[in-house]
This record gives structure tokens, C-alpha cells and sequence, in this order.
């Protein structure tokens, strides 16, 4: 199998790969389907909270509801997952010891912090026309919904870009060499899964905004996916084998399928909701397929050793050391 | 602290990390030249750190049935058996009478492969320059990297930087996330499976170069315990002059594929803490060839995903453009 594209001159040839008995040479994540999907979450509700923040705005009151209900939700949801991740809910605190600037676990762990208490709030704000909630909490309620949601809105943009530095910033060879554009696929499949979810539960008359977003969203993502192979190399591989490339194949199907479907005819419900749940589900596979990519390249030597010596084999050209 | 010099390049890891006066920082050279497999480390190491077995399995992998360094083994014993492709003679013994003189010098590594039996002159011709066969063997521990990624991406600050320069987890600080282990580019820690009711389940476990033992003036157990003092510990500094020396005396000798390995403080993780002589290529052992810290191209991507958050923002305001 030929290394894909990448502009590299293949200095050295594959078949010079050796390893030690075909053992890993850098160690996989230990981690399970929690973290993927506490990424499609995360990225879910920050987009949820953007819609939501925009429907205050242009008075849009089914769309504002939606995002921010879905926002948390989907805000609970990773929480869960990444709690259960780390074993005991304790744990979850002891991330707040610190403030580092080299982690991004650090980095994204506060960034959650300052995006949940707004994200939750704006939520819970909806209640405040709710039958049966008294006048008075009602009214501090409404008043506080704005200022929370639109707190949510700004402060969710890094809830779905910071995963992906969180994947490449490891030795894991297909997220390390995706760091480039994957900022731009996370953020997107973002924006794709909020606009979908927003498709699922609004009125086509208050939805417009969804289905630009989900439709934009779906076309970057295909577009940066696109653009993350080819600069990728050899490392992106794995995205085309085995279950990652399954997930990713019909993350790609279900994406292009959700954008198609929502710009035929994304104003009747019924169309709506079929491709808001397949913009979810394809934004649900970009993460499990990437993140499954990443596993797989760890656990097959040659995709650490073969790029390094390659890296090894150009510098002894640009530079012949004594 | 966490300036972009910091991420990259040759530094004194101690005094980087904030301490004052730090003694000279300490490390291991490990000279594979003389290891003779006998796992003297590998036991010295699990005895002295109280690490549980990794299970009783033969992986028909030579000797090595221990696989690789991992949550319960903070120092593996590599065995590398290779046909065909040595070019250096180890004295080991041969067939046939030895060679009288060094003949013409052995072709390119890999060349020939071992004549089968049989077959006429090289056999009987020069055996020593070629033998067919030879063993490589070789101690592997955390390289307690100049710019360690698990150290830079640990969230809770459960991994630190001691006074002597090495890398040491906290137990009762880390929190288990696990991010450290894709995040080393040795593949060396590990979060330790189980089982059920340890304290340290879940938790991640490496080397710590004996810190305990260091701090009251004792040499790490693995280096105590090698007989042919392959694993040597000392200052670093000194470690590697006295690594540049033994090289020099191989390479004179004929060696020409021994090389070190992390000894060269601008390379990509700015030097090991714990570095090696090797015989071979060192993917031929399970390490990487040109491992770099992650953390280096850290700025570049908070400024890429800067740029997509940003976009994701202008994105979702551009939805709202238009009537309905
Ligand atoms: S070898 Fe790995 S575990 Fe050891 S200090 Fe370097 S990055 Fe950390
Ligand atoms: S598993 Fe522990 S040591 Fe490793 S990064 Fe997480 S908290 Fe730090």
C-alpha cells in the first residue's frame, strides 16, 4: 500500500520498515467509547448554545428554547461520559487543582467550567413561562436568561474546537499529524449536529438559521475532512481501514445526506427530522471515526516509525552531518 | 514558565521547572553493548518498587516474555534475535576454522543473508566478519525526557519535575484521565488495568528513577543490580562523556552500527534523562527513530483551533443572515 499524497518524495521506501516483533511503539489511549462521545456532545451542545444565542437575538423564541435545552442536555451527557471515563466523580474536581497551559485536558477542563454555569442557567431559564413556576423566580428567571445565554454563546466556540487539540496533541500518529485542520472538522461537525438537532425539534418557520448552519457546517466538514487527509500522509490510512473507516465512511455519507436532504426540502417536518438525525449521527461518527483512527495507528508500529525515518531520511538531505 | 522556549529545545530541566539550586541532574546510560539479557533490572526494579507480575504468558517473542515497559514493568530486557545481517563480529563461536585476517569489509547491512548449508566459500571463508546470527539485547526504561510530553499534558500536576531532572508520577494526585500515555512518544507510561480494590488500579505508573532511593543517596535498584553494568547511573553531564567515549572505543573496533540514542540535547524531546548505546537502528528494539515532544507544536494548534472557534462563531452569526 502506497503512503497517500501528502506532496513528501518518498525518500525511503516502506519496505525498510522494521520493528520489534511488530509490537507498538507508542502506547494507544486507554480510552473507551466514552471520549468520543464525550466530544460529539461537547461539540453539540456548544453549537446548540450559538443557535440559541442567535434565536434571542432575532427573536426566535422555539429556536432559543431548543438550543438551550439540547445544550444542556448534551452539556450533561459529556459530563456523565467523562466521569465515568475517569472512574469516580471525585475525580472530575481534582482537574480543577491546576490551571496548566501545556494541557490542553487542563485547558478544556476550564473552559467547560466557565461554559457550563451560563449554558445552564439560560436553560434553566426557559422555565421562567412555565405553568406552575412562581411569578417571582419566573421573573429573575427571564431576566437572567439573556445575559447567561449569550455568555453560553461566546464561550462556546473553544467547547468544540479544544478537543481536537486535545487529541493531536499526543504522539498518536493519525491525531498529531491532523492537528491543522482537525480544529476545523470538530468545529464543524459542530455546527452540523446543532443545526440538525435543531431541525428535529423546531418549526420550519423558526429553523432557518439550523438549516444554514447545519448545511454550512455539514460542507466544512467534508471540505476540512478532505483537506486533513491529503496533508496528513501516510498517517491517514487508518481513516480508510477497519472500523474507523467504516465510522468515517458513513460519517461522510450521513453528513452529505443531511446537507442534501436539508436544503431540498428541509421545510417539511418530516424531511427535517430525518436529516437532522442523520446530521447528528454523521457528526457522532466523525468522532468515533477519528478518534478510532488514532487508536489504530498507535497500535501499528509502522505508522510511527516510517514517517520518522522519512523525517530522519530528508534532514540528512537538507543537511549531511559529519 | 510555560514560555515558548520552554516547550522546545536544550534547557536544564530542574531549573526550568522552578527549582532553585537543583542538584546536578541525573540519569541513566544504558550500554546495550554489554547486556547480556539476564533481567537482573527488570527483577531488581519490580522487587524494589513492589510492582504486581504482568501475568505469566509466553509471548514467543526469544526471551522476551515480558513484551514492552508498561504500568508494571519499569524496566524491560529487549531480546532481538537477527539473522543475516550482522556485520560485526561478537566472538561469538562459528563454524569452521577461524579466519585468518579481516577480510574485505562486509557489505552493506542486510546484504547477505545466512548461505545455506551447503554452499561453497563465505561459509568457511570468513565466518567471524559475518556471522549469521547475533543477539541484541537491550535494558529500556522511561527516558525521563529533557521536555516530557506526559509532564506538560498531565491536567492535575500529578506528574512533576523532581530536583534531580527525572519525571515522577503522584499516585495519590493523578486522577487517571490517561492522558499521558498517548501523550509520551516512547510509549512508556501506562495506567495500570487492575486489578479491582489496588489503590494504584487506574492509576498511571512508570519509572520514576527511583526517586525514593535517590533522595537519600543510593543508586537507582536497576543500575545496583546490573552485573556487566550496562545500566549505569550517575550525572548526566557526565553520563554523557563517558557514553561519547565508549562509542568512540566501538567504532574503532570495527562497530560501525552503534550509534547513541537521546544523548543529544537538540534533538527532539532536547535530550534524555535516560539515553543508550545501541547496535542497531532503534526501531530494530521498539524505539522511535526521531521521537519529538508533541507539546513543540502546541502554539501552532491553539492557534489553529483559535482560528476554527472563531469561524465557528462567524459561522453560526452568518446562519442568522437572512429572513427565515
Ligand atoms: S519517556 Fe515518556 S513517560 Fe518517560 S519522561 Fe519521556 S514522555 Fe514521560
Ligand atoms: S493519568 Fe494521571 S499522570 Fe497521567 S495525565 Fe492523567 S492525571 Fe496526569
Amino acid at each position: 500500500m502506497s503512503p497517500r499524497g501528502g506532496g513528501e518524495p518518498a525518500v525511503v521506501p516502506d519496505a525498510e520498515f522494521t520493528s520489534y516483533y511488530g509490537r507498538p511503539v507508542v502506547k494507544p489511549a486507554p480510552w473507551a467509547a466514552d471520549i468520543p462521545a464525550y466530544m460529539f456532545a461537547g461539540g453539540l451542545a456548544a453549537g446548540s448554545s450559538l443557535l440559541a444565542a442567535g434565536a434571542d437575538l432575532t427573536s426566535r423564541p422555539a429556536l432559543r428554547r431548543s438550543g438551550r435545552v439540547t445544550a444542556l442536555a448534551a452539556l450533561g451527557f459529556s459530563a456523565a461520559a467523562l466521569v465515568h471515563d475517569l472512574g469516580r466523580p471525585s475525580r472530575f474536581l481534582n482537574m480543577m487543582r491546576t490551571v496548566k497551559l501545556t494541557s490542553p485536558m487542563s485547558v478544556g477542563t476550564w473552559i467547560l467550567a466557565l461554559y457550563g454555569p451560563p449554558a445552564g442557567l439560560a436553560a434553566v431559564a426557559e422555565l421562567a413561562g412555565v405553568p406552575g413556576v412562581p411569578r417571582r423566580l419566573g421573573r429573575v428567571l427571564g431576566a437572567l436568561g439573556r445575559p447567561a445565554g449569550l455568555a453560553a454563546g461566546l464561550l462556546a466556540p473553544p467547547v468544540a474546537a479544544y478537543t481536537a487539540v486535545l487529541l493531536s496533541d499526543t504522539a498518536t500518529p493519525s491525531w498529531h499529524e491532523a492537528y491543522r485542520e482537525l480544529p476545523f472538522v470538530f468545529v464543524s461537525s459542530a455546527a452540523a449536529a446543532a443545526g440538525g438537532a435543531a431541525l428535529l425539534a423546531v418549526p420550519a418557520a423558526q429553523a432557518g438559521p439550523a438549516r444554514r448552519l447545519a448545511v454550512g457546517g455539514a460542507l466544512a466538514e467534508l471540505l476540512a475532512e478532505a483537506r486533513m487527509e491529503r496533508s496528513m500522509g501516510m498517517t491517514a490510512e487508518p481513516l480508510h481501514q477497519g472500523g474507523a473507516g467504516r465510522l468515517m465512511r458513513a460519517a461522510k455519507l450521513l453528513t452529505a445526506a443531511g446537507a442534501a436532504l436539508t436544503l431540498l426540502a428541509g421545510r417539511r417536518r418530516p424531511v427535517a427530522a430525518l436529516a437532522g438525525a442523520a446530521l447528528l449521527a454523521g457528526s457522532a461518527c466523525t468522532r468515533f471515526g477519528v478518534v478510532e483512527a488514532g487508536l489504530a495507528s498507535a497500535r501499528d508500529p509502522r505508522y510511527t516509525v516510517v514517517p520518522q525515518r522519512r523525517r530522519l531520511a530528508q534532514a540528512a538531505t537538507r543537511s549531511p552531518r559529519a | 514558565m510555560a514560555g515558548r522556549h520552554s516547550l522546545f529545545g536544550p534547557i536544564d530541566p530542574a531549573a526550568d521547572a522552578g527549582w532553585v539550586d537543583p542538584p546536578p541532574r541525573k540519569g541513566f546510560f544504558t550500554d546495550t553493548s554489554v547486556c547480556i539479557g539476564c533481567k537482573a533490572c527488570e527483577v531488581a526494579c519490580k522487587e524494589w518498587n513492589l510492582l504486581p507480575d504482568d501475568g505469566f504468558e509466553l509471548l514467543g517473542s526469544s526471551y522476551d516474555n515480558t513484551g514492552a515497559l508498561g504500568s508494571t514493568t519499569w524496566r524491560h530486557v529487549a531480546f532481538v534475535e537477527q539473522g543475516g545481517r550482522a556485520s560485526v563480529d561478537l566472538g561469538m563461536p562459528g563454524l569452521g576454522p577461524p579466519a585468518p585476517a579481516p577480510a574485505a569489509p562486509a557489505p552493506g547491512a542486510g546484504a547477505v543473508a545466512g548461505a545455506p548449508p551447503g554452499s561453497e566459500p563465505p561459509v568457511s571463508a570468513a565466518p567471524a566478519e559475518r556471522p549469521d546470527f547475533r543477539w541484541l539485547m537491550s535494558s529500556d526504561v522511561c527516558k525521563h525526557c529533557t521536555h516530557a510530553a506526559c509532564l506538560d499534558v498531565c491536567p492535575t500536576g500529578s506528574l512533576f519535575r523532581t530536583e534531580f531532572g527525572t519525571v515522577v508520577v503522584q499516585p495519590d494526585v493523578c486522577n487517571g484521565c490517561g492522558y499521558c500515555v498517548p501523550a509520551c512518544p516512547y510509549g512508556v507510561i501506562e495506567r495500570r488495568p487492575g486489578p479491582a480494590g489496588d489503590p494504584l488500579a487506574g492509576i498511571a505508573q512508570k519509572c520514576t528513577l527511583c526517586y525514593d532511593r535517590l533522595r537519600s543517596g543510593a543508586e537507582p535498584a536497576c543500575a545496583k543490580a546490573c552485573p556487566t553494568d550496562s545500566i549505569q547511573f550517575g550525572d548526566v553531564e557526565e553520563l554523557r562523556e563517558r557514553a561519547a567515549a565508549r562509542l568512540d572505543v566501538l567504532r574503532a573496533a570495527g562497530q560501525d552500527e552503534a550509534r547513541l540514542y537521546g544523548a543529544e540535547p537538540d534533538d527532539g524531546v532536547g535530550g534524555t534523562g535516560a539515553f543508550f548505546l545501541l547496535l542497531d537502528e532503534p526501531e530494530v528494539y521498539g524505539l522511535p527513530p526521531d521521537p519529538v515532544v508533541t507539546t513543540k507544536d502546541l502554539p501552532h494548534m491553539f492557534n489553529r483551533a483559535s482560528a476554527a472557534a472563531v469561524a465557528l462563531l462567524a459561522g453560526a452569526a452568518l446562519s442568522f443572515l437572512g429572513r427565515r
